[in-house]
């Protein structure tokens, strides 16, 4: 079976440029212009340099020791978190900012959630030296303060967005917003593997150097490319997407999505799409959806503002519908319980997306010599104030 | 005959089309607007079916589908209140919203229900051509429904015509770079676009919406299309003091004096 997205930009039923005509024009410029660029020996020798030099790839596969015994599995980390800026993000933003160049756009517009796809934006602005607005829901702008402050240093415009749940769906509504009116200067940077076709190919593809990086590492620590199992995140679904790409044609590699439950799934405060969702129309594109009968959008809950999202990426929706990827629903306090599992130790502070994957641990059995890759998407810096929050709460 | 055609058929300048958002103000003041709006002599009502993330709305739109949704409209419910329309008004309707609450109602099942009440055409601006023309138009034409695309001013010749040639009953042109919202007049890259279109020559009607607010915008999008429409401005003057009776014939009677 085919995983990919085909010409008409779907991945099965789930995909699509559901657009407004006035993105009409920018988004067939990209449509028939981003393989072409991206597939240029001139993107490519920059891009990868620019990955190596600046960001720091290859982003280390590491052998988690004390997580395996605990686990009596072969655990590996992937440290996107390692990378410049903190996450997986900056993979996607350096690639898109050449494709914009390319394009001759001088203005950066981007939506953000927990605040890393804003800063890293905010950054490859700066290194391009190219304008930056960054589209932020009101209430992330308050719960991801350090962020925020990061984009003002690194120059970027940041713009609360007040409507809705002033999250990060009401972010990408500000975004989308911009650019229809600003057509013509413009690129959106779009963070996740959602919105319009291209959009979920051409990041799935910029953040695929995760797993294509997994393979090569692994055969030199254990001697084979694939693994038993790899698990990511998922809220639109970009660092899952990357750390998939590679392994989606390996039926043998089980790969297993993690989205935010929130307080559960069978409450109303949650962002597991794929567990409560259906398909539906969505920031241009067709996919899962949480939404009420008349097909009004659902406001999402989840104690992590990058997974705080009740749409998912088309390729995640397919992948799901498929069977050829298994999603699980890990709620606040599990990802809570696996950030400071993680800390204790390995020594390694998660970001509180990140978390989510690692509750797998304690909710599969794994065989001894099962081969685990746990995607860490990005570092806990920025939620320090939420794992504060939590000691104090222990402490009294 | 669709009583679009009728219209253009019989009319061919200062179109006036209004556009408000059913269940605002209240939840059910929608056909007190549209009896009110048909005997003020507006030619065409596009009724907007509120959603919770109008990406290509200013902030009044926006505001006015939240206060919609939270007053308790829904699809469902708004096709209910138009059941016996026909009874009151004859001039042609439209509905105009986004495409998700009309995939979940289902397409069939929306084209059927506009047919059997009396609806005329839909505007569904995230719905693109090449997506209708495959698996939307002939649950559309069957029942005899326009389906109005819009074009901007980046909107090539080549795309123009093409949206000319696919639109039903008429082609929405959107006169500005933006979302919708009220402005003050007109720019010059604006009039240039005008001038274009027109010098194009298409095949349909065609009726400038996005940015018209007072009597010198409507007369002056008139002098370069069949007609106009206006929107935020519209439901901005619904949310002033008064009777929904008084603020309609105001505001219409402003623009139409």
């Amino acid at each position: 079976m085919d995983y990919q997205v085909n010409k008409k930009g779907f991945y099965g039923e789930f995909g699509g440029a559901y657009i407004p005509e006035a993105m009409y024009p920018n988004i067939e410029e990209l449509q028939s212009r981003y393989l072409d660029i991206m597939q240029s020996e001139s993107f490519k020798k920059e891009f990868n340099e620019l990955l190596r030099d600046y960001v720091g790839r290859p982003s280390p596969l590491y052998y988690a020791r004390r997580l395996s015994e605990r686990y009596g599995a072969k655990i590996y980390l992937k440290r996107e978190d390692l990378n410049h800026t903190g996450s997986h993000k900056i993979n996607n933003t350096i690639g898109q900012i050449l494709i914009a160049r390319q394009l001759g756009k001088t203005r950066i517009i981007a939506e953000t959630g927990a605040g890393q796809h804003g800063v890293a934006t905010a950054t490859v602005c700066a290194l391009m030296g190219i304008k930056c607005v960054v589209y932020m829901g009101a209430l992330d702008v308050a719960r991801q303060a350090p962020n925020v402050l990061r984009m003002k240093m690194l120059g970027a415009e940041v713009i609360p967005v007040e409507s809705g749940n002033k999250t990060l769906k009401d972010a990408t509504n500000g975004a989308m917003r911009d650019w229809i009116n600003n057509p013509v200067d413009t690129h959106y940077i779009v963070g996740s593997v959602i919105g319009p076709h291209p959009y979920p190919d051409l990041v799935a593809r910029l953040q695929s150097v995760i797993s294509e990086e997994i393979r090569w590492q692994l055969k030199s620590h254990e001697g084979r490319e694939e693994p038993d199992y790899v698990i990511a995140c998922v809220g639109g679904g970009s660092n899952a997407a990357g750390a998939f790409y590679h392994f989606l044609d390996s039926p043998k590699v089980r790969l297993i999505g993690t989205e935010a439950a929130g307080l559960g799934a069978d409450t109303p405060e949650t962002a597991a799409t794929l567990a409560t969702g259906r398909p539906g129309v969505l920031h241009s594109c067709r996919s899962m959806l949480m939404q009420n009968e008349d097909g009004q959008i659902t406001e999402p809950y989840s104690i992590s503002a990058g997974l705080d999202y009740p749409g998912i990426g088309p390729m995640h929706a397919n992948l799901f519908k498929t069977g050829r990827a298994e999603y699980m629903s890990i709620t606040d306090q599990d990802a809570l319980d696996a950030a400071f599992r993680l800390s204790l130790l390995e020594g390694i502070i998660p970001a509180l997306e990140s978390a989510h994957a690692f509750a797998v641990l304690e909710k599969r059995k794994f065989n001894p010599e099962d081969i685990v890759v746990v995607n860490v998407s990005g570092r806990g810096d920025k939620d320090m104030q939420t794992y504060i929050d939590v000691m104090k709460k222990g402490n009294e | 005959m669709n009583r679009i055609d009728q219209l253009f058929r019989n009319k061919k300048e200062n179109v006036l089309s209004i556009y408000f958002t059913a269940g605002h103000p209240t939840l059910n003041s929608t056909v007190e607007i549209i009896k009110t709006l048909a005997q003020e002599g507006v030619d065409m009502i596009e009724i907007g079916i509120p959603f919770s993330d109008p990406v290509a709305d200013g902030p009044v739109i926006q505001r006015s589908s939240q206060t919609a949704l939270d007053n308790g409209m829904s699809l469902k419910l708004l096709f209910e209140q138009l059941r016996y329309i026909r009874k009151e008004v004859s001039i042609p309707l439209v509905l105009m919203g986004y495409l998700n609450p009309v995939l979940q109602y289902g397409v069939d099942a929306f084209c059927k229900k506009c047919a059997e009440i009396g609806i005329d055409g839909a505007i569904l601006p995230d719905l693109p051509l090449d997506i209708f023309q495959e698996e939307y138009k002939t649950s559309f034409e069957q029942q005899g429904i326009h389906l109005i695309f819009l074009a901007t001013p980046q909107t090539s010749d080549v795309r123009y015509r093409e949206l000319d040639c696919q639109s039903g009953g008429f082609l929405y042109m959107v006169a500005a770079s933006s979302i919708t919202g009220a402005k003050t007049g007109f720019e010059e890259y604006q009039q240039k676009y005008f001038e274009r279109i027109k010098d194009l020559n298409l095949s349909l009607p065609r009726v400038i919406g996005f940015g018209i607010s007072t009597k010198d915008t409507f007369e002056h999008a008139c002098r370069y299309a069949n007609g106009a429409i206006i929107g935020s401005a519209f439901v901005n003057a619904l949310e002033q003091e008064g009777s929904l009776k008084e603020k309609i014939q105001n505001y219409i009677r402003s623009i139409r004096s």
